[in-house]
This record gives C-alpha cells, structure tokens and sequence, in this order.
C-alpha cells in the first residue's frame, strides 16, 4: 500500500449549534461567522500538520477543493499546494480538486499544475473533478453541463500538456485560437491524473478506458459501495482491453489511531459525529442540482433518498466502513480486509476529521506513521499481487 | 361541449405532446414552469372562441428531449418552426412563467405570424434588486406552495406535488427547466436588449402577490414595451389563470377583441 495523507481544512470552530438556525454549513451560512484570527490560526496549524507527514514518511500529502462552506477551506487548492511545495521534501502532493466544469478557463488549471509540477520536479499529482452539485449553486455554471464541460475541460488540459503549441481548441464550451502552454510539465508526458468521485458510473468507465487508465478514488462512502465500484472499474477495464492494477485504485478513508481501541473510540467520537452530522449536514436539492447526474442515476439516487440527512453515530461509521477507528493493530487488520476484498493499493487517510484538536491529530498521524504503515507498505491485495508489481 | 384532443407533431428529431380544442382564430398557450400536458378549466373557456392549441415544450412531459436544447432561444426557434409547420397566422401567442419567457422571444425574433402577446407573470427579464424565487434550492413541494396567494390552494398544489407517481415527470421537467434557466437565473439579456423590437398588442398580466417572480418584474416589461397594457391582478399569486380563472378570462378575451381580430 502507498499511504497519502489527506487533509478537508474545515472551520473547526463552526458553532456546534448552527442547525438550530440554519440547515447547512455550506452556501447559506453567513460567512460573517468566519473569524479571520482564528482561520488564520487553523491554515497555519493545518498546514503544519501536512507538512509533519512529509516529515513521518508519507508517500504523498493531499489538498481538496470546496467552496463557500464551513466544511472545508480550501476553494483554490493550488495556493496551499503552492505553500507545500518549497516546505515539503519528498513527498508527492495531489491536488484533489480541481473542479474542471466550474472553470471559464481550465488552462490556468494547467498552468498552476505545470508551476506545481516544475517547483516540486515532478511531485505533483493532478486530480480532476466536476465538484460537488453545491458547487454549481456556488458558481452559477449550469450543472446541467456539467460532464461534457468535464470532458471538454480535460481535453484542453491534456492536449495543452502534451501536444506542441500553438494550436487552437475548437470546442462546445471552450474555443481558444492559441493555446500555447508555459511552462510545460515536469512529469513527461503529463503528471499523473487521479479521479475522485462519490461513484458514478460515467465516471468510472471513462477514467478506466485503455486510453486513460486514470486513477479512481473512492471518496466518504460505505464499503459496499466502495466494493461495488471496484469491481466495477475492474470490469469496466477488461470490457476496454485490460487487466486493471491496483495501482490504479484509491480508498479515501477516515481514520483514528490510538493506543488502544477503547481509547481509540472514546477520543474520536465527538470529532468524527461533528464531521458527519454538523460540516456533512445538506438538503438534497443543493447535493444534486438537476442534470448534476443522469436522469437514470437521479432516479436510483432519490429512492435511496430516506437514509441521507438523519444523524448518525460513530458506531454506525465503523460498521459500514466509512471511519476506521481503534489500536495499531485494529486499524492494520481492518485495512488488510478492506484492501483484499477491494483490491486497491492506494490509502488516502484523512487523520483529521471534523473538530479534531491538534495534539490528538499530531498524535493519530505519528502512530498511522510509525505502526500501520510499515506493516503494510509492501502489502498488496490478494488476487491482485501479481498485477500491481508488474 | 367539444372535448379536446391530444396529438404529437414531430418537428426538427423531436416529437411533442399537443393539445387542441376550439375554433376560431389560433391561439397558442405556452405552459410554465410547473409543466403542461393538462387540459385546464380556463383553456376550456377560451376555447369557446379561439382555435387553441397547447404543446408540451421539447424536453417536458410527454415531449422528447431533443440533442440541440441547450438554450431558451433553441425551445423559441422550435415554435417558430411549429408555428410555420401548422401553417398558423394571426395567431394570438399567450405564455405564463417560462412559457412567456418563451412567448417573448418568439415575439422578439420574429412577429410575423402573431396577431397578439399575453405574457402572464414572465420570466425573461430582469430587474436590478427584485429577488425570485430560487425554484433550485427547494422541494417540489416548498415549490409548488410558492404558486398561490390563496392558502388552500397552495397547500392543495403541494399535496400534488408530493405525489409520487408525478416524480418522474417532475423530474424530467426540472432538467429541462435548468438548461433553459440555470444562467442567468430565469432571464436573458438579448430580450432584454431587444425586447423592444415587439409592436404587437401586448398584454402583460400579474398576479400581485407572486412570491415565484414578484410583480415589480412587471415594471421590466413596460419599460421596454410602451405601449403594453399591464394588468397587476390582486389576491394573486403567479398563475393568475387558475386563481382568478374569471377576471383573467374576461381580461384576455377583452384586450384580444379590442386589439382587433
């Protein structure tokens, strides 16, 4: 397994009783409740934590992309992979944004990845996504747009990185007479391209195509689903003409480590039923503005409406894979099972979560760092071993 | 009492639901937002006197969801083009909502088959301050109570609304609405530009209580459109031909006379 920590940067001191008044932390709530001090004090605290797992030995640190919302405070995650980039030495940095769709402009996209892939010689990692439907409420773009201007998005990039300019882009969305890039990559032909999604199955079979091979990342979500679009992917490329690798495969998982599992449990309760039920908290009609999926996915999606929006314990995370929480060996046991079922190689830990202070994250990355990881950095997934070393 | 009649009529790959009754002059009634497909007490009033024809809009309903509609100016062309496919002239044009954004525009690009223009409580134009209603952030049900003034019958539309066995269609409909309306939010800025161009008899009606596009939009209209008559409709909200199906019957029917058939 390959281990990139990953940090949400949420407003930590978003009131615990702000859904009294209002119904979501994201795009209605005043952002007169930002605190410049103390937001201040949380960039800097948070990227020192970032920063401490270069430090530990991380294969790579990631950064992520929201807007307006209490939840995360990263809109332009350029800017902190820009600060990591002189701080951290050997570390990859993925950037798992940016929103392609939102964009007027997706080549300042590939001009900030290419300055990031020049300053770090070629530890950048470029993830593209379409951002999640608040998104669309937030930049006006029409969400009924939003796969093919992905798309389109994603071939300007890809060309302007890797086909000798000046050439024009003749697009739907996008129509430029000279496109021209500098500075080109670092990383030939291009840095490497991951794809986050909650699942889709759109999604899955283009980043999987023969053609692309892309990384998927399986972001929040139950280990059932993360099963599911595995092996889908896998299936997804077979149909395309090969045999995936695990490689290719990510899991973004939330994880506590402690001393013992009791202790484990007793300390990230509060701070992982905060993420869930206050920054997590959204009505429906703001997480899937209409044409944000397919009619056909909408339909599957409001049917399984009834569980979105009740409060959820830690216990009930735990139980359906989304927080693994507990001693070294607890949390080693409980990656190996995930990872043979699922078959991925890549762990994208999120060892801060919600309201967790900061000695409690320091402490829960060391002891990721110091006694999951070495266990399992040559582990690969059963059935897949012979295909991931090749 | 003649019935009506539901036909398809298929027009540039797209096939749409149409629904007509009467004799007389053509009049073509646009639906809003909420969806068409239904036969209306009020429709069957006017259809007394005029020939009235009401399609279902590419993308709703019963109507398929053609490849080229990006755009309001897409569902515009594709009633002209319907308008000279029927082989309609004079028609009296009438649109509520989205369909008198729609009625507009037509009206904007080309007047040559239209006799007269009733917008009821349009979309289309904006006005600088005037808050709408953001149809995109609330549950079908929180929409459809937005519609009336009168407490009853908002409360009814929203039981409607909950209905599951509309949930496809609903949904079916609100993608259309957001490619046509996301942005900029229910409204362009070539009518608003251009608006202007319309001579026809122009009767602007709203219901003054319309909590889904205040009526101060109506302000919009007559500043671009002089010599339109605008009726402000009170104890009303936005779809002032079901609340007051009598006052806004009489009025249509009243102003397309005077306009001279």
């Amino acid at each position: 397994m390959k281990f990139f920590f990953f940090h949400l940067m949420p407003y930590a001191y978003l009131d615990p009783d702000y859904d009294k008044s209002y119904a979501t932390d994201w795009l209605l709530y005043p952002n007169s409740n930002y605190d410049p001090q103390k937001g201040a004090e949380l960039y800097n605290r948070y990227l020192d934590e970032i920063e401490y797992a270069d430090a530990l030995g991380f294969d790579g640190v990631c950064v992520n992309e929201h807007h307006q919302t209490a939840y995360g405070l990263m809109p332009t995650p350029g800017v902190l992979a820009g600060a990591l980039s002189r701080r951290t030495k050997t570390v990859k940095i993925a950037v798992l944004g940016r929103a392609l769709p939102l964009l007027n402009n997706p080549l300042t996209v590939a001009e900030e990845y290419a300055i990031l892939d020049n300053i770090t010689r070629g530890r950048l990692v470029a993830g593209f996504v379409r951002g999640i439907g608040v998104e669309y409420h937030a930049s006006g773009v029409n969400p009924t747009e939003s796969h093919d201007r992905f798309h389109e998005a994603h071939d300007l990039i890809l060309r302007a990185w890797t086909q000798p300019g000046p050439f024009p882009f003749e697009g739907k969305y996008y129509q430029f007479d000279y496109v021209n890039l500098w500075p080109r990559p670092y990383q030939q032909p291009h840095p490497p391209v991951w794809i986050p999604s909650q699942g889709s199955s759109e999604t899955i079979r283009w980043a999987s195509a023969k053609e692309r091979r892309y990384v998927y990342l399986q972001t929040f979500s139950p280990v059932t689903a993360l099963f599911r679009y595995m092996d889908m992917y896998r299936e997804e490329a077979r149909k395309s003409g090969y045999e995936a690798s695990p490689n290719q495969l990510g899991w973004s998982i939330t994880t506590y480590v402690a001393k013992t599992d009791e202790q484990a449990l007793k300390e990230a309760k509060p701070h992982i039923e905060f993420f869930v039920n206050k920054f997590l908290r959204m009505p429906m009609e703001m997480l899937l503005p209409p044409g944000y999926l397919s009619l056909s996915s909408m339909k599957g999606v409001m049917a399984a409406k009834a569980s979105l929006g009740r409060h959820r314990t830690m216990e009930e995370l735990i139980e359906n894979g989304q927080f693994i929480c507990g001693s070294p060996e607890t949390v080693r046991r409980r990656l190996s099972e995930f990872q043979d079922r699922a078959g991925f190689n890549l762990v994208l830990p999120n060892l801060h979560f919600g309201t967790l202070p900061a000695d409690l994250t320091r402490r829960n990355t060391e002891l990721f760092a110091r006694e999951v990881m070495p266990a399992l950095r040559d582990r690969l997934p059963a059935g897949g071993r012979e295909k991931a070393r090749a | 009492m003649a019935g009506h009649t539901e036909t398809r009529e298929t027009l540039h790959g797209c096939s749409i639901h149409v629904i007509r009754s009467g004799s007389g002059a053509p009049l073509v009634y646009l639906h809003g937002s909420g969806g068409g497909g239904l036969w209306l007490p009020w429709m069957e009033d006017l259809a007394r006197q005029f020939s009235v024809i009401v399609p279902e809009h590419p993308g709703f309903g019963r109507s398929d969801t053609p490849e080229w509609l990006d755009g309001i100016h897409d569902v515009a062309l594709f009633y002209l083009e319907f308008l000279a496919a029927e082989n309609l002239t004079g028609v009296h044009l009438m649109g509520g909502s989205l369909g008198g954004w729609i009625a507009a525009e037509m009206a904007m690009l080309d007047a040559s088959r239209l006799k007269t223009l009733t917008l009821i409580g349009p979309a289309g134009v904006h006005v600088t301050g005037v808050r709408k209603w953001d149809m995109f952030m609330a549950t079908a049900e929180e929409n459809a109570r937005q519609l009336f003034h009168d407490k009853a019958m908002g409360d009814d539309a929203a039981k409607r609304a909950a209905d599951p066995a509309g949930a496809d269609i609903r949904m079916k409909n609100i993608y259309a609405i957001a490619r046509l309306a996301w942005h900029p939010r229910f409204y362009d800025p070539l009518l608003m530009k251009w608006l202007k161009r319309i001579k026809l008899p122009t009767l602007v009606v709203w219901g003054r209580e319309d909590r889904i596009l205040p009526a101060e939009i109506a302000q919009g209209f007559a500043e671009r459109l002089p010599h339109a008559e605008i009726e402000i409709v009170p104890d009303c909200g936005h779809l002032p031909q079901i609340e007051k199906k009598d006052i806004f019957v009489e009025r249509v029917t009243r102003f397309i006379a005077e306009s001279g058939r």
